[in-house]
């Protein structure tokens, strides 16, 4: 019997470093897509904090209590990282299981700021720590969240893994080559 | 160009989807007649100055938005979502 084996989205592509940047991936244990249903946002927001100790987060933020954070992700959804769903959560809301499915980027260093501003439209600077942002990365629609002041996460989708890294990379590259000339 | 989508704050142009004039949400009733229903699929008028369209924040938070602009001066004047008009 063929004996298969797991490998995590930016298998074989991180952990990079470039100068002062570093890419590392992160894999939560599971991840889900919490969407309200109809009037039911409050509900849904209550069975979160109560099965996972999280309560929906406002548009463009972040939540986190110890190993689960909840992530806005788009019109009345939210992304929830290191846990899997409760079954009391289906009468609120829809629940997708989405493990798997999206590869996760920390982006960390002094340049971070100045490389996203290469290849994303959003005001990164202006974003506070905890702010997560929908937006494109290049031409890849991605999720953006400032963690700290010099650090970032990127989830894109898993497919886009390989195209994620090497923008980034890119990007990186191309920015420490400026630096260089304008030193010289 | 930046747009004022109501969820997500100011984005730019690239992060949106165009849909065309906000007629698109006042559709004909099924027995309202050829008529109205050539007019609401088909014909358009080309106005300078202000419009209400239709867009989607298709890259962001996936909203339909209408938003209000001029196609003269290019000012936008501001955004509603969709789904609120249309109640």
């Amino acid at each position: 019997m063929v004996k298969l084996v797991a490998q995590t989205p930016c298998h074989g592509l991180l952990p990079i470093s470039l100068g002062d940047i570093s890419l590392t991936e992160v894999t939560p244990q599971a991840i889900f897509s919490y969407a309200p249903f109809a009037g039911q946002t409050r509900g849904a927001s209550e069975a979160l904090k109560t099965h996972h100790g999280v309560a929906m987060p406002r548009p463009g933020r972040v939540a986190t209590k110890e190993d689960v954070t909840a992530m806005w992700f788009g019109q009345d959804q939210v992304l929830v990282l290191g846990a899997r769903a409760d079954a009391g959560l289906a009468t609120f809301g829809a629940v997708t299981d989405q493990s798997d499915a999206w590869a996760i980027v920390e982006l960390h260093g002094a340049a971070t700021l100045d490389i996203l501003a290469r290849l994303t439209p959003v005001d990164v600077a202006a974003m506070r720590t905890n702010d997560t942002a929908r937006s494109l990365i290049q031409h890849m629609s991605a999720s953006l969240t400032r963690l700290a002041e010099d650090r970032f996460q990127l989830v894109v989708m898993r497919s886009m893994a390989r195209t994620l890294v090497h923008d980034l990379t890119m990007a990186a590259t191309g920015l420490a080559a400026r630096q260089k000339i304008i030193q010289e | 160009m930046r747009l004022p989508c109501p969820i997500c704050g100011d984005r730019d142009r690239r992060e949106f989807y165009y849909m065309g004039d906000a007629v698109a949400l006042h559709r004909p009733a099924p027995d309202a007649g050829e008529d109205a229903w050539d007019d609401y699929l088909h014909l358009r008028d080309n106005p300078c100055g202000r419009t209400r369209d239709l867009w989607m924040h298709e890259a962001g938070c996936s909203a339909w938005i209408v938003v209000e602009r001029d196609t003269a001066t290019h000012e936008v004047f501001g955004a509603t979502l969709a789904r609120k008009v249309k109640r």
